[in-house]
């Protein structure tokens, strides 16, 4: 598994993302700038990392998401090629066109820092195949702009193609209400593309690789995507 | 020449920030205000003189960058 990680002016989560990856893959990824023009040769994973790349001026991911190196990470994830977007990654790959919607400011307009538990929807994709469908983990959210939201017929093809990758839910599970950390339609955490080799997802597993910092629930993501390839 | 750039988000979706406007207003006693809904405005100098071609070029400039069509609508004013 040969992973990139770029880094936006304005990303900050970069170095917990090489480190998840690192410890997961036993090799540590590729750091590219957003002003490069490449991925280097042979990337199977591109990861867009969280942070607030441009100040988050405009909107959430707009500027980063029209950055140069975004051409070849949209070429990278139309030859099939994986794509991982967390927190600021997520609203850059809804912002470039490769994940459909918008992440939008949390409905309570707060933002929201804490633990959080999600429902893997399946794991039969590339980055989830080391959970258990329907597996309730705890990991963690830091995010004011994570109110994920589509028109209804773009809602209406994410549930029924199966393309909700995790949920917010409380530690039995239960959906809605004030398991819901932001507002999300459907209390939808993470996406696929189409061919579910792309992900963007709100919540931090890459802070939940290491029992010091209060778990590993985040750690199976990466063991998938260090056995993807 | 001078452009103004109105986005603002489309009817139906939830606008948080313009609601806890409204709310601010009500509560420093602004009366009869029904709604607020919370936009943005771009002020462009364009370089031509043509005012359909500073049009295109803005129309442009809107579906690429200053708005997010799944959202938000624009208006160019030249």
């Amino acid at each position: 598994m040969k992973a990139a990680v770029v880094v936006f002016p304005g990303s900050n989560r970069e170095g917990d993302m090489a480190r998840a990856l690192t410890l997961a893959t036993g090799r540590q990824p590729a750091m590219l700038w957003h002003a490069d023009h490449e991925l280097p040769a042979g990337t199977d994973l591109v990861v867009l990392p969280g942070g607030f790349s441009y100040g988050d001026y405009l909107r959430c991911g707009a500027i980063a998401g029209r950055a140069a190196i975004m051409d070849a990470v949209r070429a990278h994830a139309a030859r099939g090629g994986l794509v991982l977007g967390v927190c600021n990654g997520f609203q850059i790959l809804c912002e470039s066109g490769l994940l459909p919607g918008v992440l939008m400011r949390n409905a309570n307009l707060r933002f929201v820092c804490r633990m959080q538990h999600l429902r893997v929807e399946r794991n039969d994709a590339a980055f989830t195949r080391h959970y258990a469908r329907g597996q309730i983990i705890e990991v963690c959210i830091a995010h004011g702009e994570g109110n994920y939201e589509a028109d209804d017929a773009t809602i209406e093809r994410l549930e029924g193609e199966g393309l909700v990758a995790f949920r917010y839910c409380d530690s039995a599970g239960n959906v809605g209400g004030d398991a819901n950390p932001n507002g999300s339609r459907n209390d939808i955490a993470g996406i696929y593309s189409d061919g579910r080799n792309v992900l963007g997802l709100m919540p931090h597993p890459e802070n939940l690789i290491d029992p010091l910092v209060g778990g590993t629930d985040g750690r199976a993501l990466f063991e998938s995507l260090a056995s993807a390839a | 020449m001078k452009a103004r750039v109105l986005v603002t988000l489309k009817s139906g979706i939830l606008d948080p920030q313009g609601k806890a406007i409204e709310g601010a207003l009500k509560s420093l006693g602004v009366e009869g205000v029904a709604s607020v809904r919370q936009g943005k405005v771009f002020d462009v100098e364009l370089a031509g003189a043509d005012a359909n071609a500073a049009k295109a070029q803005l129309q442009t400039a809107c579906e690429k960058l200053l708005a997010n069509t799944v959202i938000e609508n624009y208006q160019i004013d030249v």
